[in-house]
């Protein structure tokens, strides 16, 4: 009897001292995997953490075929930030602020550039790599990487706004999209046809990008006089190109066919209804075709349909005066407080090479920034808007390079919001007024 | 053969026959047992709330923006007085106010009719009823807003089909699109997360009414609302208002639901929202401290007002007198 009652007694604690040795091993892995992920690998080899934007898998894939590259020279392990480029800045302010020695590399937003490098967030881009990183590359992309006349971060991927049309509509319409067309022709178009033109009128960045480009497109820019100092910087809203950047706004808004949400209206609100019956022209950024193509997969699309995309150049807000497009995309950062930037900044030249960023053109949808990508083959056929998409990044202007971006683009969203209601002689003032005030310290956003 | 004297019920049982001496050294003994027990419990709360509350203030009195530590500056009450000057404060106030009493008042009604339904319920059916009841609450606040904004959306959402009947709405109603529709479904959201709550809280002073009373009223031939009216209500008055202030204070600081919603769009900021923005997006500590210092004075003065003002008593809400 007695032996029978030990006998659990006795199981229970070999159990035991078992879990604990199991827990006391997996503590150990733990610990280890943990401290192997801040400085080095297993094979010894450096670890340099890659900060990136959630994506389709691009960058993992590019992280994993530059550690191959590297033949052990480093690794690269990612890290995924929030969705929304603001909040991947938050988090990665808030990091760099506690001296975060584990960010090796960062895919930054272009607009917070100048915030990070004015910071001193980012390492000093060596003259060589420089020199090498920006070679082949469209001007607006080197300009989203610059800041006080340096290159703070090196261009990746560059993305910009085309003009998204149906082909029956624009035909129909009698319109000749072979030459450069402006907002004016595209309101008369729209309502001659009953379709919808889709503009992303949400209070949120989308806005300021839009607003950029209408006023860049005028000539003018959302910041004149460009400074460190915040109370420096002189704004251009109501310039002459301002107050017309704010008409054309207004006169899409109350065109009558932007649809019924158009104060919430953001790039995948617009594809859907780009992607309706009553879909006809679109400012969007390129992801929309392959969005299209993936639908037809799904079923929830015709074929017709996305046979009937075509895209060109953005519209001109006059006749006589050169479209400038949004630009977007990421470029990369290296952490100032890395412990290995001479790696991390090798490892930026695998990450931009030709092949990786044809590559993640071809599988992301996310157009490169190196210009001669646009000849590969393998692009063309999967992007037939390639070299739409190259003239375009040719002709974008960035959004307004300042350390206080999130102060310029809050103040302009909460005045030009909602769209319809914006009034050209009034508006730009209060919002001067406002960002001005803001910028002082002296208003809440 | 011994005689024994009962204390009158309700009165604590002092020694009184006990020298003084003797009652002091008890008393001493039972406080120092006190603070052994509520002590470290107290050394946890000071460090997690009044250590960042003293330091949100002290950053409230600086020019302090993350990216620039350098050229922090002691401005003194300045951040106070640009916030309170500004009327961007004051509707941010008016709009969490205008939240918190709609949604406070709707939740009070549901969440006591609730109430009267859990402790009405067959016992057999009462814990499953709990549940359902109570799963809208354990719902990440973050998780619910997206749900409703789902719903409500023209593109995703089936509230406009669905409920095209009604007169205002429509296919083409877009409730994110202006003031008005955008708080309907804010405060939506809210009492939907909430009412199980403030349920929950009064069930509890539901069962704290004595059933020889609502026995009693009931031989007399009073009817149910005047059971209602004389037993029932007067004798859980501390649940309700217990229920009431937790309800307001937690309302006061709405955030999530606008932040997914509209992200203060439409004048739908609330004082949280604010102090979001200025704190994280902006990267101004020091003004984003003061918004969140004002805040807190708020929830204060709330507290205050329930406790002075209402004779609230969390002891006797507790059953503990």
């Amino acid at each position: 009897m007695p032996s029978t009652e030990s006998t659990p007694r006795r199981e229970r604690a070999v159990r035991s001292r078992g879990l604990r040795a199991l827990g006391a091993g997996a503590a150990a892995v733990v610990l280890a995997s943990g401290l192997a992920a801040c400085g080095s690998s297993d094979s010894g080899a450096p670890v340099l953490n890659w900060y990136i934007n959630p994506d389709s898998g691009g960058q993992a894939e590019i992280a994993a075929r530059c550690t191959d590259a590297a033949q052990g020279k480093y690794t690269i392990a990612t890290s995924t930030l929030p969705r929304e480029a603001s909040a991947q800045r938050e988090q990665l302010v808030r990091r760099l602020a506690a001296n975060d020695a584990s960010i090796d590399i960062m895919s930054l937003d272009p607009p917070f550039i100048p915030e990070f490098a004015q910071a001193g967030f980012l390492a000093p881009v060596p003259e060589d790599v420089a020199g090498r990183v920006t070679e082949d590359v469209v001007e607006s992309a080197i300009q989203g990487s610059t800041w006080d006349g340096e290159l703070v971060a090196v261009p990746f991927w560059a993305n910009t706004q085309l003009l998204w049309y149906r082909t029956s509509v624009a035909e129909a319409a009698g319109l000749d999209m072979s030459q450069p067309v402006t907002w004016d022709q595209i309101i008369q178009a729209a309502q001659d046809q009953d379709v919808l033109i889709g503009v992303q009128g949400i209070r949120a960045e989308a806005l300021t990008v839009w607003f950029n480009a209408l006023i860049e497109s005028a000539g003018g820019s959302i910041i004149a006089e460009n400074s460190t100092d915040p109370e420096q910087i002189q704004l251009g809203l109501t310039s002459e190109a301002g107050v017309r950047a704010a008409e054309v706004m207004r006169d899409i808004s109350n065109s009558g066919q932007v649809g019924p949400a158009l104060s919430t209206a953001n790039e995948d609100s617009t594809a859907t209804g780009f992607e309706s019956d009553q879909g006809g022209f679109m400012v969007n950024y390129p992801f929309v075709y392959p969005r299209g193509l993936a639908a037809v997969e799904a079923g929830t699309l015709d074929q017709a349909t996305v046979d009937d995309y075509a895209a060109t150049v953005y519209p001109r807000v006059d006749e006589d005066t050169e479209a400038a497009p949004p630009y977007g995309g990421i470029n990369l950062g290296v952490g100032a407080f890395s412990e290995h930037p001479e790696l991390a900044y090798e490892a930026t030249e695998c990450i931009t090479s030709t092949e990786n960023q044809a590559y993640y053109f071809t599988s992301n949808g996310n157009p490169a920034s190196d210009s001669t990508v646009y000849e590969d083959p393998e692009v063309l056929e999967a992007f037939p808007q390639a070299p739409v998409i190259l003239e375009s990044l040719e002709l974008a202007a960035p959004r307004p390079q300042t350390p206080y971006y999130s102060e310029v683009s809050g103040g302009l969203q909460r005045e030009y919001h909602p769209t319809a209601s914006i009034d050209p002689e009034q508006t730009p003032q209060d919002a001067t007024e406002l960002i001005e005030a803001v910028l002082r310290k002296e208003q809440l956003l | 053969m011994s005689t024994t004297t009962l204390p009158p019920a309700g009165k604590r049982t002092e020694p009184v026959s006990a020298p003084d001496r003797h009652t002091s050294d008890r008393a001493k003994a039972e406080r120092k047992l006190g603070w052994l027990l509520a002590g470290p419990a107290l050394a946890v709360m000071l460090l997690v709330t009044a250590y960042p509350i003293a330091q949100a203030f002290y950053d409230s009195l600086f020019d302090y923006r993350l990216t620039d530590p350098e050229n922090r500056s002691f401005t003194g009450l300045n951040n106070y007085l640009v916030i309170l000057t500004d009327s961007l404060w004051w509707t941010a106030v008016g709009v969490t106010a205008l939240i918190t009493v709609i949604t406070v008042a709707v939740e009070l009604v549901l969440g006591f009719a609730l109430a009267l339904v859990m402790n009405k319920a067959l016992q057999a059916i009462r814990p499953v009823l709990r549940a359902a009841i109570l799963i809208p609450y354990a719902v990440i606040t973050v998780v619910s807003a997206f749900a409703w904004q789902f719903a409500f959306d023209i593109n995703t959402g089936f509230v406009n089909s669905w409920f095209a009947w009604l007169p205002g709405v429509s296919p083409t109603t877009d409730w994110f699109g202006d003031f008005g529709t955008s708080l309907f479904v804010i405060c939506l959201a809210e009492i939907w997360k909430t009412t199980p709550f403030i349920s929950l809280l009064l069930l509890a002073g539901l069962a704290q009414v004595p059933e020889v009373l609502q026995e009693a009223a009931q031989v007399d031939g009073a009817t149910w609302w005047q059971r209602m009216r004389r037993v029932t209500l007067p004798n859980m008055k501390a649940a309700i208002m217990v229920a009431l202030l937790f309800r307001t204070l937690d309302a006061f600081r709405v955030f999530d639901s606008i932040f997914i919603m509209t992200a203060g769009a439409n004048g739908t900021e609330s004082v949280s929202f604010l102090a979001y923005r200025q704190t994280i997006s902006r990267l101004e500590i020091g003004l984003g401290s003061a918004v969140s210092v004002l805040l807190f004075l708020f929830v204060v003065l709330i507290a205050f007002l329930f406790i002075k003002g209402f004779k609230v008593d969390l002891a006797q809400a507790r059953g503990e007198r």
